[in-house]
């Protein structure tokens, strides 16, 4: 290990930080393909990963990519990829694939403008309904939306727990900012940061169901090797992993893939409140866009309103129920966002017409200005 | 007379396979050159994509993955990768490998990783009703190709041998001894192997071409093969639609996994 990675307090890019969160996390595998504007977590990873012991591949596409960490994954390595825009829409069928056959894995989308090749150095926040509707069919997912460099190492991190605990392929949504931003961070310790390992099956081979519909919903996973020989595939299958066209087997399965998230979403959901005990105007943001938008609020709260913002750090499963808890005193919403308003669409659905909802959207690949927002705020007087 | 059983999922009979099919043939070779090798069930991880052949490893008692669609070689891949010890079998089709995963073939021949790819060459697409592949010939005739195809073809161990595997065969279910024995040593070959099969579809490919029964397809494979040393002494004009079998490569090539074990070697030292 380099010293630079073992010291504490260091100025990293989103990007460095996210490669450094997922060796903290205990990444082993890493299989990508250059794209901008995420190639600097591929660059620090192929340096670094060899000298863990771990693995580094650039694949010759990210389908190949998405393929290659489902592979790693099922092998017993804690795996991921990193891409943007078009990377992450090649992606998307594996991703799928991770969903049904509940392999573990991290996707990271450093998102740029969209749509087809857009924008590849400018921001966007264009790809949050991808990252929940990407894949055909129905399928949970989760997906974080870190807001700094710090949170970057963090959630990275997280990314990683959950993917373990749940069995499940987690994104990571980034943006342009914030994978090329600049910023000072503490790095936890080796020893301070909390690992979640996949759950270990306790019956012994012959009596092992990789897919068991268990009452948390997540079968406990073995890797390949281990002694215990189990068949996976992305078809629809029983709780011992074969195909099946039982109409009663696949609606468990698909039922039991959407409880694991849905039961236990109190546990993957997050949000941070800020300024919002006695907000009226409540902003609703994510990313880098909650960096203005919390600006924005500093500067309203100055010239005397009660503004405050409520910032998404789960974006997948939705914080609907976090929204809604404001929902008698937030007299009105403001959704700050980079793209024509994919986030507002939802927050209108979580609310249902409780309280009127404004929008700003920026989508021209210039990022969001706090002023912007602060005069939507005055606006609403 | 051999223990098949002791490879199979028998629960998992009867075989999604019409009856005629070679990939049966296949299957029996691939376990006798398993059980030639002394491997152990855990060690072998098989890994496939879509298609009929890609169905095989729901039947036998390894580590098993049925993948998307041309994709299993980077699923292997990633195996490969990270847990060298494994012994990564990929069973892909001419459509499956050439068409729809077409990169991922080249790539991992490029790279020479550690695999041994049994590829069930048909000619045509039989999961899907029998559209045409990177390997009908033309004028054959498919679903999707119902005058008969009017596109040139891969060869298939060529692309394999272009791309630079160390080892790459042809043989056909007319041979199954000569089957096994290249499998063997496919597998025993560090690098990228690559077992080219002729496994006729009589479903799918033969009805419609007329090619007759399933024996009678077999048959033709036996008449139209040629194996690669005699195939020198012959002009392209006699070797006009013949089957070239043997071994085409067999050579000494710096392996993926190895070279990558190097280096963290190397800086584990440093
Ligand atoms: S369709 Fe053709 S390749 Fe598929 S199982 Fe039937 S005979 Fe075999």
């Amino acid at each position: 290990m380099s010293n630079a990675s073992q010291q504490r307090v260091r100025v990293l890019t989103g990007n460095e930080a996210c490669a450094e969160g997922a060796l903290a996390a205990g990444m082993r595998f890493y299989a990508g393909y250059p794209i901008t504007p995420s190639s600097e977590i591929a660059e620090v990873l192929a340096e670094q990963l060899p000298r863990y012991g771990g693995v580094f591949i650039q694949m010759e596409d990210e389908i190949a990519s998405m393929g290659a960490i489902i592979g790693a994954s099922l092998a017993g390595s804690k795996a991921m990829t990193a891409t943007s825009g078009p990377g992450f829409s090649l992606m998307q069928e594996n991703i799928g694939y991770a969903a049904m056959a509940e392999v573990p894995c991290v996707i990271v989308n450093v998102m740029r403008g969209g749509p087809s090749t857009g924008l590849p150095t400018l921001p966007s926040q264009g790809d949050i309904m991808q990252a929940r509707w990407g894949t055909h069919g129905d399928h949970p997912i989760i997906a974080l939306t870190p807001f700094s460099v710090a949170e970057t190492f963090s959630l990275t991190v997280r990314a990683f727990n959950l993917a373990e605990q749940y069995r499940t392929p987690v994104i990571l949504l980034l943006d342009e900012i914030l994978g090329h931003v600049n910023e000072k961070v503490e790095l936890p310790k080796d020893g301070e940061i909390a690992l979640v390992n996949r759950t270990l099956p306790h019956d012994p081979p012959e009596r092992y169901l990789p897919y068991r519909h268990t009452e948390s919903g997540v079968p406990p996973m073995v890797s390949f090797g281990q002694g215990y020989r189990y068949h996976v595939t992305g078809l629809a299958h029983d709780e011992s992993g074969f195909p099946t066209n039982r109409a009663s087997e696949i609606e468990k399965l698909l039922d039991r893939l959407h409880r694991k998230i849905e039961q236990n979403r109190d546990h993957i959901v997050e949000v941070e409140a800020y300024e919002m005990e006695d907000a009226e105007i409540g902003l609703i943001s994510f990313g880098s866009s909650a960096r203005a938008s919390r600006h924005a609020v500093r500067l309203a709260r100055e010239a005397g309103k009660k503004a405050g913002l409520l910032r998404i750090k789960t974006l997948w499963p939705f914080p609907d129920q976090e929204i809604q808890a404001y929902g008698d005193r937030v007299k009105k919403w403001i959704v700050a966002e980079m793209n024509r308003g994919q986030l507002a669409h939802e927050v209108e659905w979580a609310l249902c017409g409780r309280a009127p909802i404004h929008r700003v959207t920026v989508y021209n690949g210039d990022p969001i200005s706090p002023l912007t927002i602060l005069n939507r705020i005055n606006q609403l007087d | 007379m051999f223990n098949y059983d002791q490879y199979l999922r028998l629960d998992k009979f009867p075989l999604i396979w019409c009856s005629g099919c070679g990939d049966g043939i296949v299957l029996k070779s691939l376990l006798r050159a398993v059980h030639k090798l002394g491997l152990q069930k855990d060690q072998i991880c098989m890994v496939s994509g879509i298609g009929c052949s890609s169905r095989l490893p729901g039947y036998v008692d390894f580590n098993t993955l049925h993948t998307t669609h041309g994709r299993a070689l980077t699923f292997a891949t990633g195996i490969k990768m990270a847990r060298p010890e494994l012994t990564v079998l990929v069973i892909t089709g001419d459509g499956d490998a050439t068409a729809i995963g077409g990169n991922h073939y080249i790539h991992a021949a490029r790279r020479n990783i550690d695999l041994t790819v049994l590829l069930f060459n048909n000619h045509i697409y039989g999961m899907t009703g029998g559209q045409v592949s990177p390997t009908t010939a033309k004028g054959k005739k498919a679903s999707t190709a119902p005058y008969g195809s009017f596109e040139n073809t891969f060869n298939i161990s060529g692309l394999a041998q272009a791309a630079g595997a160390s080892f790459v065969a042809r043989s056909g279910v007319y041979n199954p001894v000569q089957l096994e024995n290249y499998i063997v040593k496919a597998i025993q070959k560090k690098g990228f192997s690559l077992v080219e099969i002729m496994s006729p579809c009589p479903t799918a490919y033969g009805r419609r071409n007329r090619e007759g029964t399933p024996v009678d397809m077999i048959a033709w494979q036996k008449e139209n093969s040629v194996p690669v040393a005699k195939a020198g002494q012959l002009t392209p004009e006699e070797l006009e639609g013949k089957l070239i079998t043997g071994i085409l490569v067999d050579i000494e090539r710096s392996e993926c996994r190895a070279e990558y074990q190097k280096l963290i070697d190397r800086l584990a030292q440093s």
